[in-house]
């Protein structure tokens, strides 16, 4: 039992890495654009929603303070990419790296100048604590099957918009080929800003659990930032399902590996990664290059 | 008044100059043809029309009103379509999707997805197929539909029939004349200079970035384009 209890943890925390690699796969598959800063600015807008939190009156919740974050990371994801995000693509895959990496120095950097070093935790209102028993030692706790829930309604609307609307196709001719994409009267820039700001409203998603299923400070960025690139990697660059795939192989990688011996979570989490990567380099679920 | 208009146009890609003081104009419901050797400079006339260039000299004027500072994206909003040379149709989007995102811009007009099936109908029974598994004449034929469903007021051509069967040739040139006359004019560059001779209203010849003859292709002789392809 304690074993299916195990698996079970480490399939609802892949939910999570599947948060923190979303917006992290979208802004490369639609501007092939490597965001360093993306484990930061899930960070970032934690704070965001730990501000919002204390300034709304105590009790209205977590779930109120995300959604007034989400039009606030649109707008940083919007303005990253006008300001600065948009001056370093078309010419080399250095430049964004730099940029981003840059990003990520500051927002280290400006959080803990703002908030100290302090370790906190979203307040609870109460749903956050909650359990269900499913059998004799199986409990799964509300948070981590919501977050997990949540990754499944992220994903599948992800892909309704980007499979079935209008912006969606502008999203995948401008991915596959931006001059012509011109030529359509798609202005490719704008373009890219809206899709940074919807990666940034998928991290103050993510950003709500990370907060409710553990303590953060402003230096935790960088390791969300390699959960998520090991998800989208194991899953394969260009499915969004994949990356929920991919999110539940290393959340289970980490969980029996915790199992066995407490220190081993980590590692055997990176081990899972590499053997994928040894095994199927292009992740199990591949999009072929058209 | 002209529809489009380039005066002593110039342009090049960096340090090189591509084209040098280039006047062409194109009226309202005429199909024009540019004709010239490769490397004369063609694609980048229409490339700059298009707004994919920047004028480096002179002006382009379309409908009147100088555009040489607008980028392509609003040059579509304006009613300037192009078909780019190699089709470069979307890879990841179906033949419907790409006609579809041929109408992002939003301009309405006679062309939508109904006329574009009505005018290839090859492609309505592909609809659903990928865009790049269609043979090089239907890619064509989704290249211009996909330029048609902006509903431009003028249409730009590159190499239309470059690569293509001498029969999926005849069909699209057999469109051409029904998208004229559906109001929209065509620029179309060509190195088959017979094809373009007989539905062009006006020829211009490009040769080494310089126009070297111009006039209706009836006035032309052999001799005259002869000289003006290759360089006497």
């Amino acid at each position: 039992m304690q074993w299916v209890d195990t698996i079970i943890q480490g399939i609802l925390l892949g939910g999570l890495y599947a948060l923190y690699a979303t917006g992290l796969s979208l802004m490369f598959g639609i501007m092939k654009l490597v965001n360093l800063a993306h484990g930061d600015l899930i960070v970032l807008a934690a704070f965001v929603i730990v501000v919002l939190a204390s300034l709304l009156p105590p009790g209205s919740g977590v779930v109120l303070a995300l959604l007034l974050s989400l039009p606030i990371m649109f707008g940083v994801g919007y303005g990253l990419q006008v300001g600065f995000l948009n001056r370093t693509l078309d010419r080399d895959i250095l430049p964004p790296l730099i940029v981003t990496f840059g990003f990520s120095i500051i927002i280290q950097n400006g959080l803990l100048e703002v908030f100290s070093a302090d370790s906190r935790r979203l307040p609870l209102t109460g749903w956050e604590s909650a359990s269900l028993s499913v059998a004799s030692g199986i409990s799964i706790g509300t948070v981590p099957l919501v977050c997990f829930a949540s990754a499944v309604v992220v994903i599948a609307g992800l892909n309704f918009l980007i499979y079935r609307t209008a912006i969606g196709r502008a999203f995948r001719a401008t991915s596959d080929d931006p001059e012509t994409a011109q030529l359509m009267g798609i202005d490719h820039r704008r373009l890219f800003a809206i899709a940074a700001g919807i990666a940034m409203m998928v991290c103050a998603v993510a950003a709500l659990y990370l907060g409710l299923r553990a303590n953060f400070d402003p230096t935790i960025g960088p390791a969300r930032l390699l959960y998520a690139f090991e998800a989208v990697i194991v899953g394969g660059l260009g499915s969004l399902w994949g990356t929920l795939i991919g999110g539940m192989i290393i959340g289970v990688a980490q969980t029996v590996g915790a199992q066995i011996n407490p220190e081993w979570q980590i590692l055997t989490g990176h081990l899972a990664f590499l053997v994928i990567l040894v095994v199927r380099p292009r992740g199990l679920f591949p999009k072929s290059e058209g | 008044m002209a529809l489009l208009q380039t005066v002593k146009l110039t342009t090049g890609y960096g340090d090189f100059q591509a084209l040098f003081d280039v006047d062409i104009e194109v009226a309202q419901g005429q199909i024009v043809a540019v004709i010239g050797a490769n490397g004369a400079g063609k694609s980048t006339l229409l490339k700059a029309v298009a707004r994919l260039l920047p004028v480096d000299g002179g002006t382009v004027r379309f409908d009147g009103a100088d555009i040489s500072g607008l980028v392509a994206s609003q040059a579509v909003r304006l009613g300037i379509s192009l078909v780019p040379e190699g089709r470069r149709l979307f890879p990841s989007l179906s033949v419907e999707e790409n006609l579809q995102i041929g109408g992002y811009s939003g301009r309405r007009g006679s062309w939508r997805l109904a006329e574009v099936y009505d005018l290839f109908p090859r492609l309505a029974e592909r609809r659903r197929h990928m865009g790049t598994a269609l043979s090089g004449g239907e890619q064509q034929m989704v290249a211009i539909g996909r330029a048609l469903m902006s509903n431009p007021r003028l249409l730009l051509c590159d190499e239309l029939s470059l690569g293509l069967a001498p029969i999926v040739i005849q069909d699209i040139y057999t469109a051409l004349p029904r998208i004229r006359d559906a109001g929209t004019s065509l620029v179309i560059v060509e190195q088959d200079i017979a094809q373009a001779m007989r539905v062009a209203d006006r020829v211009y010849c490009l040769q080494e970035g310089r126009i070297t003859l111009t006039g209706r292709p009836a006035e032309l002789s052999r001799e005259a384009i002869h000289a003006a392809y290759f360089g006497a």
